[in-house]
């Protein structure tokens, strides 16, 4: 028999046909009886201090049940940092100080929509306009407005990495450069926008349907800022509108239709709308690099300082995760004998600012690998060969940080180099440019103080063989229950058909912390797997008992035959030694647990992903626009689970970070950002899209399941990197302010050629 | 009007969009939202033939009508061809853009049996996927035309 009988073998997502019909109800979909329809009132001030709100008026209004302010609420500072009490900063419902524009200070629930929003325009809020500070490199300046009081020039977190002696390393130099770079924001733009229906019913218990990446995350947090018991709050979260790194914290849709819940014992329903999603909801975190790197003249790497500024907005969020992982990831993927990093977030009266797929990786790589490709013409090394000579590689340990078992960048490398030489000589304005570039399998980190293991994993067998299975995971579109179904199916050695998915609700599936850092496979999967192992084992005794093997043999179950390995043809149907062990179990159906928990795994994350990309792009001369000529992907995720979630995954976090590297961005004026819609905020479309062809470098991951890795995030990574280094090569402009646009490479040009009249 | 082949008499204040009567009235939440300003394509249906944002339509300017939504697609339970295509190639990931996406996708081969890859793009250019870069997209449609179907599972 074949190795494996599921995994590696392209199956549709099982939730596919719902999708596909429009029979897959959205939390945007939701209708209970009695429902409300809620509306939020936000700051127009990026810093004010809230003198009085005057509700009567809008209260007045004929359709209106309830309007509530900070003053209705408990009124507690929540954060998803648990752990650390001066993190958690944000009321969500502002009671006295406003710090961004779109901060909520009060919410409406009406008989619809209209009269909500009819009724936000009757709220009168008296304020007192403070200063407000809009950089980080302004706001950490003595004497600028200070947001919080407990952070003093505006410092909310601080990190610092190093390992080796990095003066020393750089005293052995060759070669030093020294770089400043700036990486702008992005928005996640989930088609779906944040949203939630909130329920509380007079025997207080809260049900909440809503859009997330998380139900565990938003159960506790609803729980702790409401004052109710973690059990009694319900999250159901059935689908997802997509995430991408913007739903696993606690949001303004959640909280204000929860507390106008609770008020009127109905159901209040709040849509945010697309502009809401733009001014009010998290996004990638802007950074200031500055790099200074120390290399030999071989191109050897010896030492790399970094230092970070980071836009951290208004409050805490997700930011200091992300202020670690950019220091992280600013040394991947390749060996640094010494490396030293301070990062330092800084709040701002701008939108706060936090994760996004990527997670300060895409930051990071972006300047990183726009620097290596200047070492490499600094030393007239090519780019492929500086890459090369400085790679990770299996066994290497990250001093202090993390432990790399399985790494295919070398493999990718020489894939990239074979496409790269297929291309031929590039016609004028035209270039290739590489990345390189690494991810993690989900993080080690426990902020969030979770007593829980970071995923489980429940089975039940039924009598008629039909495998339920509860998992904790969030699929908000990358196919996690596709994924979970078959690994599932492949451990016990039935079909994807025979599994039942259950997932996205709290008072059904046990604790998962959520689809974030590319947990899902190798964690939730290694749960799943161990769940169905043992499921397999119970059925196996069963299966003995039957087939009385001698002691030597062993038995498998695989394609729904149990049967002994060395006899295959010997054995018994799966669905008859199933209803054996359910009547021999005294009429119980098989039910068992599987968990994970990384430990020993080093600082970050149990396992990662490598890669190497390919952009070639036209730089027209003349109006300094791009075109995405191909985007050529080498990939190394371990054993692949799911070829057809795989390919979407990586040609989609390939679309986004071409977005990110040339057409999006989040202009602002004194904190209001000025593109909050979909005709301004330029997402790629399909005319812009370029083929997207990937390479799969397969290797063993010994902590995945079957030898799995991440395989839908670390792709965002290389791609403005790659496509910065494309343009480097087309047009001799190196742009190291993102994003890429033609203003800028049309003063770089026009630059360039008044340096070069002035040279000649 | 006329909706998936079943007649309808509704009553519409008539500020009332289409894409609110087909989805508040009639329960026909297959059709998104997903912003404000006509951008994105996710309320698109096929109204006398050809593809319109229900957002920016009249529900009154749809008397008579004769509309197309995607729960009109499959009838009977069947996929339609292009639906097996986007379901054999991952054309979808969230899902929330596909209805429209699956509207476009459907007038485009109508018009065009045999598109190319450029007339592909430009048929969904107004529809705004941010999960799949498209390219999925692509083959689906471009298969469904072709009318090849992968045979994939077993």
């Amino acid at each position: 028999m074949t190795k494996y009988s599921v995994i590696n073998i392209p199956h549709h997502n099982i939730d596919g046909i719902a999708k596909l019909t429009g029979s897959a109800a959205y939390t945007f979909d939701v209708k209970l009886p009695q429902m409300l329809h809620g509306k939020i009132l936000r700051s127009r001030l990026p810093h004010a201090r809230i003198l009085s709100i005057d509700t009567s008026k809008a209260e007045r209004l004929t359709g209106v049940h309830a309007v509530v302010t900070g003053k209705d609420t408990l009124g507690i500072k929540q954060g998803i940092w648990r752990r650390y009490k001066e993190l958690c900063d944000e009321e969500i419902l502002a009671r006295s100080t406003v710090r961004y524009v779109g901060e909520p200070v009060a919410a409406v629930a009406a008989v619809d929509e209209d009269t909500a929003e009819e009724a936000l325009e009757l709220i009168e809020v008296e304020y007192e306009p403070l200063p407000a500070v809009f950089e980080p490199l302004q706001a950490i300046k003595e004497g600028a407005p200070q947001l919080h009081d407990h952070a003093e020039r505006n410092i909310n977190v601080t990190r610092h990495i190093e390992w080796g002696d990095v003066d020393e390393a750089f005293s052995r130099a060759d070669h030093i450069r020294e770089d400043w770079f700036r990486c702008s924001s992005q928005h996640h733009v989930c088609m779906e926008t944040h949203c939630a229906v909130s329920s509380y019913s007079p025997d207080k218990k809260l049900t909440v349907w809503t859009s997330t990446q998380s139900h565990y995350y938003i159960q506790v947090l609803l729980s702790w800022v409401l004052g109710l018991r973690e059990g009694d709050v319900r999250v159901i979260s059935r689908y997802t509108g997509g995430g991408f790194g913007s739903k696993f914290e606690l949001d303004s849709a959640q909280f204000c239709s929860a507390v106008l819940s609770m008020k009127l014992f109905r159901p209040v329903k709040i849509v945010l709308t697309r502009e809401e999603e733009f001014q009010a909801t998290k996004r990638r975190t802007p950074m200031f690099y500055y790099l200074r790197t120390g290399i030999t003249k071989e191109g050897k790497f010896l030492a790399k300082e970094a230092r970070v500024f980071t836009e951290g907005g208004a409050y805490t969020s997700m930011g200091a995760t992300c202020l670690y992982l950019t220091g992280f990831f600013q040394a991947f993927p390749y060996v640094w004998p010494a490396y030293r990093y301070d990062g330092y977030r800084v709040y701002t009266n701008t939108a706060p600012t936090s994760a996004m797929r990527g997670f300060g990786a895409p930051q990071a790589t972006f300047c990183a690998e726009s620097q290596i490709e200047l070492l490499a013409k600094d030393l007239g090394i090519d780019s492929l060969e500086i890459r090369r000579k400085n790679a990770m590689y299996p066994g290497y340990e990250v001093p202090g940080q993390a432990w790399i078992q399985s790494c295919g960048l070398s493999g990718c490398l020489d894939k990239i180099e074979e496409w790269i030489r297929s291309r031929g000589t590039m016609p004028p304005n035209r270039g290739i440019g590489i990345a390189a570039y690494g991810f993690m399998s989900g993080g080690i980190f426990n902020w969030f103080d979770t007593p829980y293991a970071f995923s489980t994993a429940v089975i039940k067998i039924n009598v008629d063989g039909k495998v339920h299975l509860y998992v904790g995971s969030q699929d908000m579109g990358q196919g996690s229950n596709t994924t979970m179904a078959m690994i599932c199916a492949e451990e016990l050695g039935v079909a994807v058909e025979d599994i039942c998915v259950h997932m996205g609700d709290t008072d059904v599936c046990p604790v998962d912390v959520g689809a974030w850092g590319s947990r899902e496979t190798l964690m939730q999967g290694n749960a799943v797997k161990s769940a169905a192992a043992e499921a397999k084992r119970q059925l196996l005794e069963f299966a003995a008992a039957q087939l009385a093997p001698n002691i030597v043999y062993d038995l498998d179950i695989k394609n729904r035959w149990v049967h002994l390995i060395a006899r295959p043809e010997r054995g018994l149907s799966y669905y008859d030694v199933v209803k054996a062990a359910v009547r021999g179990k005294d009429g119980q159906p098989i039910v068992t647990t599987g968990h994970y928990t990384p430990h020993r795994k080093g600082m970050i994350s149990p396992a990662y992903s490598f890669g190497v990309q390919a952009v070639e792009a036209d730089v027209d001369p003349e109006t300094g626009k791009i075109t995405l000529v191909n985007c050529v992907t080498a990939h190394d995720c371990g054993q692949v689970i799911n070829p057809i979630a795989l390919e979407g995954q990586l040609e989609g976090a390939m679309a986004q970070a071409a977005g990110y590297g040339f057409t999006e961005d989040l202009p602002m004026d004194k904190g209001k950002i000025l593109n909050p819609n979909l005709s301004d905020y330029k997402v790629l479309r399909a005319t812009e899209m370029p083929e997207s062809r990937v390479f799969e470098v397969e290797t063993y991951e010994p902590e995945g399941p079957f030898g799995a890795k991440e395989a839908g995030e670390g792709l965002t990574n290389p791609t403005a990197g790659a496509l910065a280094n494309a343009v480097f090569h087309a047009t001799g402009v190196s742009i190291k302010n993102l994003p890429i646009t033609p203003e800028k490479v049309l003063n770089a040009l026009q630059e360039k050629k008044r340096q070069e009249a002035a040279g000649s | 009007m006329t909706v998936n082949g079943q007649f309808y008499e509704v009553y519409a204040n008539p500020k009332r969009l289409l894409v609110e009567v087909l989805r508040d009235e009639l329960g026909l939440t297959g059709t998104k939202r997903a912003c404000d300003t006509a951008s994105c394509g996710a309320c698109t249906v096929i109204l006398n033939g050809l593809t319109v944002k229900s957002c920016s339509v009249l529900a009154v300017q749809a008397q008579d009508a004769v509309i197309t939504t995607v729960e009109g697609l499959a009838p009977g339970g069947r996929l339609s061809p292009l639906q097996q295509s986007f379901l054999d190639h991952g054309a979808y990931q969230c899902g929330f853009c596909t209805p429209g996406m699956l509207i476009s996708a459907t007038v485009l081969l109508q018009e065009k049996p045999n598109p190319n890859r450029r007339e592909i793009q430009e048929g969904i250019h107004g529809n705004l996927c941010r999960c799949t870069g498209y390219n999925s997209i692509i083959r689906a449609i471009s298969a469904a035309a072709s009318g090849e179907q992968r045979q994939e599972g077993q």
